[in-house]
């Protein structure tokens, strides 16, 4: 009951949140909600259920190894928008606290999903959701965004559509009955025919790859991050796409059980390794810090891909690499919104000096760069660190070396353009907008507590976290 | 056996005229025939799943209808009102020729059947054109999409990139639980509908709907 109800209740708020009839107490209808589903989560993580095998929705040991992390994310999140919401009390807020609470509880049936038609619903219905999160601020370069992200999201979602559909065509041709669940199809094994296999896979991985924003289906993503509040972006870059990670995961097991594992984790690697290079080359070029968080994004979808192609030992790595990066990047992004309003401008010719304007943001802002760009102690640096490791240790060191050259290369553009903005004198408009939007401990606590969520996975990574992600490699890697 | 041959028989021809559709959508080059064309191929590919039924089946009949009404009628309506509230010049405007997009359009066509040529198909759908006008349509959508700079002319690739999945889905008619494809259907919808929401801002913050417009946000 309990994981049902994981993705019912913050539904059932959004449903509350779309006719409840105050505007400036709806918004406390995401921490409530987020709080609910955070306990749910964190039980269920302590006190993992019995999954029964044919089960289309459980909080299975992939589902534990992720999903708190998500839910951790969004209930911080959601106590900063109640903060954010009243400083933009010009906006109608009905539809962006009722699409919040619907994207949680659609990832909350993504992650839980164990059935290929099913966790292709729940990914649609996030994207979906999404979208009027993105328009939030109603400006043409909103619209311009939502646009792009709509037509490429759209497409990449009909992709991965035309995937389940060809991995179904596989089951089917060796005698299947038409059971579509992941433990139905690997249990199916070699018998799966090979063409239908690697068309699916090809095409599942660019569709839920879209999702991720891994590279060359990134592009979406700066326009869509950029735009966005900040809050928006913390939740699609620390759940959206690892919804589509936990997706990519399951769709590898079935391949690799299908005798195919090879060409898959080849596949993931090359997607990686590419989706890190370009990211870390656009990163070097980009005048503007919101965007800047967006390649940054891409870089880290690259590390996780990266990691689910080397086995068991980097599957592991990535998903500690999914919570130290869902909470250090939901610290950047809260700050980045910060820095935004009280600066009035995103790039690094219209923003100089928040180190006086901003103080306590750009501390966050600039200790949050660090930690992404694995400094230690913070979480990062060891989950990258496991992932190089096990590079090393599947004999790849070549890409090993690429790998630390792209972070080499991303730590240089990140520095560049954050510290541009932190450093020197504040300019004169910004001493006026800055006025508008104070700092206060309800915009600067959320983030500042996301990162010593951050620096906590680094020192002391809770065991039961580090259990919960050797059940789900045990999960991928030792099913029948 | 017989009957079973002569169905199959209408079947490929439906999707023989589908395929014939997508490079009519290709070369239109007038916003009403390019809708048309979606309108056309919508209605045919809603007949199909009546075809594939050896018996009368009340389910499969309703998503035939519930299909031809929203991809004939109701979808191509829509797009319809759209092009006159915001009063667009029917010109399609590409940014892939016209005779580049036919030449791309018909190569895909036959890279298609080429390529479904190294695709096992089940007994009872050999002899099919499903496989390669799945993928012929999803060619055409993408040649839409890219080539087109009107946000109507992209959202009619994208619907014609979504038949050719729909094509696809039609082998598995059988076999997906009915829960999925409800789910499936809903999703499209609400994602229709989510675009023409977003359509109608793009023409109210930029009084135009051509996306060549939507070039600001760029590194």
């Amino acid at each position: 009951m309990k994981p049902l109800l994981l993705i019912l209740l913050p539904l059932a708020g959004a449903v509350l949140a779309a006719v409840w009839p105050g505007e400036r107490t709806r918004p406390w209808l995401m921490p409530v909600f987020g709080l609910m589903h955070t306990v749910l989560a964190f039980w269920l993580l302590f006190d993992p259920p019995v999954v029964a095998p044919g089960a289309w929705l459980a909080f299975d040991p992939l589902a534990r190894a992720v999903l708190p992390a998500v839910s951790l994310l969004f209930l911080v999140c959601a106590a900063y928008g109640v903060s954010y919401l009243r400083v933009r009390s010009e906006r109608p807020n009905r539809v962006f606290v009722a699409m919040m609470l619907a994207v949680l509880g659609l990832l909350s049936a993504g992650h839980q999903a164990r059935h290929l038609g099913l966790l292709w619903i729940a990914t649609e219905g996030v994207t979906l959701a999404a979208v009027p999160l993105l328009h939030f601020n109603g400006t043409a370069r909103a619209i311009e965004a939502t646009w792009k992200y709509l037509l490429v999201g759209g497409t990449g979602i009909a992709l991965s559509l035309l995937g389940s559909f060809c991995l179904s065509y596989a089951s089917l041709h060796s005698g299947g009955s038409g059971d579509l669940t992941f433990v139905a199809l690997a249990h199916q094994g070699a018998g799966l025919s090979r063409p239908w296999v690697l068309s699916a896979w090809v095409l599942l991985l660019v569709g839920y790859g879209t999702k991720m924003g891994l590279a060359p289906m990134h592009t979406w993503k700066p326009d869509a991050y950029g735009e966005a509040p900040g809050i928006v972006g913390a939740i699609l870059a620390g759940g959206v796409t690892t919804v589509a990670f936990t997706a990519v995961l399951r769709i590898r097991a079935v391949v690799s059980a299908a005798g195919e594992g090879a060409i898959a984790d080849r596949t993931l690697l090359a997607i990686g390794l590419f989706s890190m290079l370009v990211a870390a080359l656009f990163l070097l070029g980009t005048r503007d810090f919101k965007r800047m968080l967006a390649y940054s994004s891409v870089e880290h979808m690259g590390i996780l891909s990266v990691g689910a192609a080397l086995g068991g030992a980097g599957v592991w790595a990535a998903l500690f690499h999914v919570w130290s990066n869902s909470l250090t990047k939901g610290a950047l992004f809260l700050s980045a919104g910060n820095i935004n309003r009280a600066a009035g401008g995103r790039t690094m010719d219209q923003v100089r000096g928040m180190s006086i304007i901003a103080p306590q943001s750009a501390a966050i802002f600039v200790a949050g760069m660090f930690a992404v760009t694995a400094c230690p102690p913070f979480g990062p640096f060891f989950s990258e660190l496991r992932v190089v490791r096990a590079a090393f240790d599947a004999g790849r060191s070549g890409a090993a070396a690429m790998f630390l050259g792209c972070m080499l290369f991303a730590f240089f553009g990140l520095t560049r353009l954050v510290f541009a903005i932190v450093d020197g004198r504040p300019r004169p408009a910004s001493s006026i907008t800055s006025r508008r939007f104070p700092e206060n401990a309800s915009v600067v606590m959320p983030p500042l507590i996301l990162l010593a969520f951050s620096l906590w996975l680094g020192l002391a990574t809770p065991t039961v976290l580090l259990d919960a992600w050797t059940g789900a490699v045990a999960q991928l890697y030792l099913a029948p | 056996m017989e009957r079973r041959c002569r169905v199959s028989g209408t079947l490929n021809l439906l999707i023989g005229l589908a395929m014939g559709l997508n490079l009519l959508a290709l070369a239109s080059s007038r916003l009403p025939t390019l809708i048309g064309a979606v309108a056309v191929q919508g209605v045919v590919l809603g007949v199909m799943p009546l075809l594939m039924e050896h018996q009368f089946d009340w389910i499969v009949a309703l998503v035939a209808l519930g299909t031809m009404a929203v991809k004939g009628f109701v979808i191509p309506g829509l797009l319809r009102r759209a092009m006159r509230t915001a009063s667009v010049d029917r010109e399609v405007e590409p940014s892939i020729g016209f005779v580049a997009s036919l030449l791309l359009g018909s190569g895909g066509t036959i890279a298609a059947v080429a390529l479904s040529r190294a695709l096992p198909l089940l007994p009872e759908h050999a002899g099919s054109l499903l496989v390669p006008g799945s993928i012929a349509s999803v060619l055409t959508g993408f040649v839409l999409l890219i080539g087109r700079s009107k946000a109507i002319s992209q959202v009619c690739g994208y619907l014609v990139l979504e038949n050719g999945i729909y094509l696809f889905g039609l082998l598995l008619i059988h076999a997906t639980p009915l829960l999925v494809e409800a789910g499936i259907l809903l999703d499209v919808t609400v994602g229709i509908f989510v675009t023409g929401i977003i359509v109608d801002r793009i023409q109210r913050a930029f009084d135009s709907l051509d996306t060549r417009k939507l070039n600001v946000l760029r590194e």
